[in-house]
């Protein structure tokens, strides 16, 4: 603090102008100092175990296997993601992680494409017309975000089975599709756009379904750009849902499959192959928020508003 | 809130929506409404036959050990994992939010660990805690501490607490971050002109004009903890050693899947539910206050 | 070229009725004008005829054809929104062709009239701008564009200009009486600015609580306002109201402070003591020194540069403003109403009364 800094004794107005500005210095460099190194720390706290997963992923399984894990990358890079990428990972390499990483791709890509088509179009329903039981739809809608997979998971499963929808793709991926937040956003969004548009469309002679194709899906770009970033991670990070709906080794998905990998937690495992597989299973999603950062954080805030 | 101009038509809005009521008529009202017919249901253990026995699986569930020991998991886990979470991705916000060089690059470092699945973010931190290959497991061991999660109850939650909040971070930070540059410039300069130093400004000004960002995040972070965090605690801990680890929803799965206990899995998924929609409500009186201000 | 006619136009939203039943009758290639404050029922029945707005009972004519009925696609209307309503994401020329290109017209001919109507516009080098990468004059162009590339038969205007800068406003206001003069279109224009009103319409419909108080030419408007409420809405500063009675046979009008007014233009109709509205417009209030004056306490003076605007009271607090010619001071000023220009209307209805 500044105060005690200041001498005693009354001093000169110069002399005590530089001992605040000093002070005020002093305090300006700590902050920044505290700002850099709490950065930093926070920095490796966060890409320490993604690091120590890279340097597992180029070494030799018996180097691992006897615990001398070190801090630096080896030489066996290549050799480790090829048997990842090729065979599998882990002892049982049951299914190859190219495999596993088209199937992770496939249903992400679905799950998120999916959820926005049928939340435009059914955001776009409830903003533009008016129709019997719109409100109650809209309702329907809202309150399936009181019922999280996680909590239906049984009943549900048993539906897809009712269905014979299990080990399908259709099973995996239809009732992960709806959407109460992509909903809200884009209705939201729709309720901004102005009303002149529509009425110039009106006169200008586009029905509907050209006014959603012509008008409102080109000025929803950014928003469907951001909405599909946090919907593709949330299709590729997907757990619960598939471990339940897929038994089926060709169809796993990479974030179950390395799970499996792991088993009870064995020291006596291909402890760098999983790690490859690891790197393999993380990579996809972290690009996509990296090249997609500024809409991915635009639209993460604003569906919670 | 509603539009004034619209089109006319009645049957093209109905068809748009058909496909989202579909799923959702399918894949969640009625499976929501069999967990609850089932968990007024018992049947035998060969599935021949059920009776109708009220809340008597209610009553089982709640007066069932293994059930308030899960309870009581999921409690001090997502207590610690939100609390830990929360608490470093303030700290963390509030120092990105200086104006400070690479604050920018500081800020895209830490956002990406979202993009990370909780089962992958298991898989990381076994890695290192793994007693005998884990490099922070074996130091762990050197230095005379006994650890092995897998044997040791209060071990193995630490570390899924560990992976969980780890996870959760940039979400928090993101949030904190956006919060706090929505804090108009004027009213720290105001303060700051009243005389206030930057550590009295924060706790002062600050941090009750993020309370609402707090809240909200609370009420998300305790979601999370409760029902996202299977992954973690499968892949980690399978609920062991000895149920050390067994939360809620981890219950649920391995009565329902594991043992095939239905009324009793159908009432513990009705009880969850009830969580849910508790926990949602609370969190739109909290959206509407962040709204308000 | 078109005609159009409303005939009993009548409006309601829920309870509350905002048209009371609207006749006008425009013809070819005449530019009304449809003014009034805000809320009078202007631009819904502006959005009534592009069919917009679905009228509760009354009839939308165009060129002898009923559309009340039709959709605005189909109604042969363009029409120039407040806020321009261009598309974000469509270059010029994009929102200049969308409304052909819906239509089906060959690419040859849409091109022909886009480039035709950037020409008049003067607006052909920015047919590949986005609209935020135009000034507000330009987008207002671009506006009329779209209007005028579809060739048809109505042209609406709700109040295009609002949202110009003074300047601007009184540039666009000309460039678009000399357009619509130049294409001949028939026009439907709505504003709230009485200047505006007065310099573009042929004809005006000046508007009171959803009823056609007058539907005249400006200058018929200004000089035998239909009732109090468009005597007081047309001209600025605003016409003075000055309660009187009839006497005399009708010949004359008593004020209240027992002064009496002869009318210049014969008696009005009805029997003495009937209560009146004088009406006199500031610029006749002329200063005098004469008798029969009316003095008058000045409480603000607001000076224009070549003439200024006195606001006064007279002795029973009846307030009065006068415009006089060049500069003024002073803390009291004595006045004469001139009868040659009086304003008679009936006190009860509001109704101009003639002799």
């Amino acid at each position: 603090m500044s105060s005690t800094a200041l001498p005693a004794a009354v001093p000169m107005q110069a002399e005590r102008d530089d001992a605040l500005l000093r002070a005020t210095r002093r305090r300006r460099v700590m902050s920044k100092i505290v700002a850099h190194g709490a950065l930093i720390l926070g920095v490796l706290i966060v890409a320490f175990p993604i690091w120590m997963t890279l340097v597992g992923s180029t070494h030799d399984a018996a180097t691992i296997g006897r615990g001398d894990v070190p801090l630096l990358p080896g030489s066996h890079a290549i050799e480790n993601y090829a048997t990842a990428w090729n065979e599998g990972g882990g002892k049982s390499r049951t299914t190859p992680a190219a495999l596993m990483l088209w199937n992770s791709l496939l249903m992400a890509l679905l799950i998120a494409v999916g959820k926005i088509t049928i939340s435009i179009l059914s955001a776009y329903a409830v903003v533009f017309f008016r129709f019997p039981l719109r409100m109650a739809a809209f309702w329907a809608i809202f309150i399936t975000l009181m019922l999280p997979v996680e909590v239906r998971i049984i009943p549900t499963f048993q539906v897809i089975v009712d269905l014979s929808l299990g080990n399908t793709w259709a099973g995996l991926i239809i009732p992960l599709i709806a959407s109460a937040t992509a909903t809200l956003l884009f209705r939201q969004f729709f309720l901004t756009i102005p009303d002149e548009f529509v009425e110039a469309a009106k006169i200008d002679g586009a029905g509907p379904l050209r006014f959603l194709k012509d008008v409102v899906l080109p000025l929803s770009l950014t928003n469907i750009a951001a909405m599909f970033v946090i919907l593709f991670i949330y299709g590729w990070n997907q757990y619960l849902w598939p471990l339940l709906i897929i038994n089926d080794r060709s169809m796993e998905t990479i974030v179950v499959g390395l799970s499996k990998m792991i088993g009870s937690g064995d020291s006596q495992n291909e402890w760098n192959t999983i790690m490859a597989t690891a790197v393999l299973a993380l990579l996809p999603p972290v690009l996509v928020v990296a090249l997609m950062q500024r809409w991915f954080v635009r639209g993460l805030t604003e569906t919670e508003k | 809130m509603q539009k004034k101009v619209i089109f006319k038509g009645k049957l093209l809005p109905l068809a748009l929506l058909a496909p989202q009521l579909a799923v959702t008529f399918i894949f969640f009202f009625w499976p929501a409404g069999q967990a609850i017919y089932q968990s007024l249901l018992r049947e035998d253990a060969f599935g021949f036959s059920r009776e109708f026995v009220g809340l008597e699986n209610f009553h089982e569930v709640l007066t069932d050990p293994s059930w308030v020991n899960a309870a009581l998991n999921s409690l001090v886990f997502s207590g610690f994992v939100a609390g830990l979470a929360l608490g470093l991705a303030l700290f963390l916000a509030v120092q990105a939010d200086k104006s400070i060089r690479g604050a920018t690059a500081y800020r895209s470092l830490l956002i990406w660990p979202y993009a990370v699945a909780p089962a992958v973010a298991a898989v990381l931190w076994l890695f290192l805690f793994q007693p005998n290959v884990g490099m922070l497991g074996r130091w762990l061991n050197a230095m005379g501490i006994a650890w092995d999660y897998r044997l040791n109850g209060g071990q193995a939650m630490t570390l899924v607490i560990i992976a969980a909040a780890w996870k959760q971070l940039a979400y928090n930070f993101i949030f904190f971050l956006a919060g706090l540059q929505s804090i108009p410039a004027s009213v720290l300069e105001a303060a700051a002109i009243d005389g206030a130093r930057p550590a009295r400004r924060f706790w002062t000004i600050i941090f009750p004009l993020l309370s609402p960002t707090t809240f909200f995040l609370l009420v998300v972070n305790l979601t999370y903890a409760f029902f996202d965090t299977f992954g973690i605690i499968h892949s980690l801990t399978n609920g062991g050693p000895a149920k050390a680890t067994e939360t809620l929803i981890y219950k649920v799965y391995v009565d329902g899947v594991q043992n095939l206990n239905l009324g009793s899995s159908s009432a513990q998924s009705v009880i969850l539910m009830i969580l849910v929609i508790g926990l949602t409500a609370i969190q739109f009186r909290a959206v509407e206050k962040k709204v308000h201000y | 070229m078109a005609t159009l006619s409303l005939r009993d136009v009548r409006k309601s939203f829920a309870a509350t009725q905002v048209l009371h039943g609207i006749e006008l009758e425009v013809a070819d290639g005449e530019l009304v004008v449809i003014v009034g404050a805000s809320g009078c029922g202007k631009s819904t029945l502006l959005r009534i005829v592009a069919g917009l707005e679905t009228a509760t009972s009354g009839q939308v004519v165009i060129n002898n054809r009923d559309v009340t009925e039709l959709e605005p696609a189909d109604r042969d209307i363009a029409m120039v929104f407040q806020n321009y309503a261009l598309y974000p994401h469509m270059s010029v020329f994009g929102n200049m062709a969308y409304g052909l290109k819906i239509r089906g017209m060959d690419k040859a001919e849409i091109e022909r009239r886009v480039k035709a109507a950037a020409e008049i516009l003067g607006i052909g080098p920015l047919l590949e701008r986005k609209p935020k990468q135009l000034s507000g004059g330009q987008r207002q162009r671009v506006a009329m564009g779209r209007a005028i590339v579809r060739e048809p038969a109505l042209f609406l205007f709700d109040e295009p200009l609002s949202n110009l800068d003074a300047k601007l406003r009184v540039q666009m206001r000309a460039e678009i009486r000399r357009l619509q003069r130049r294409l001949g279109v028939t026009s439907l224009f709505v504003t709230h600015d009485q200047v505006e009103a007065m310099t573009l319409g042929d004809r005006l419909v000046v508007m009171n609580a959803g009823r056609a108080a007058q539907v005249a030419p400006p200058m018929e408007i200004f000089e035998r306002p239909a009732d109090t409420y468009v005597a007081g809405f047309i001209g600025s500063p605003a016409m003075n109201f000055i309660p009187a009675v009839l006497e005399d046979g009708g010949a004359s009008a008593k004020l209240e402070d027992g002064s009496s007014i002869r009318f210049a233009d014969g008696p009005r109709p009805g029997p003495a003591g009937r209560r009146l509205t004088l009406g006199l417009r500031p610029e006749h209030v002329e200063p005098t020194n004469g008798d029969g004056s009316i003095p008058l306490t000045v409480e603000l003076i607001e000076p224009l540069g070549s003439e200024t605007v006195v606001h006064g009271r007279a002795a029973g607090g009846m307030p009065i403003v006068t415009r006089l010619q060049g500069a003024f001071s002073g803390q009291s000023l004595s006045v004469h109403l001139s009868p040659k220009h009086l304003h008679v209307f009936d006190a009860e209805t509001g109704r101009r009364l003639d002799s």
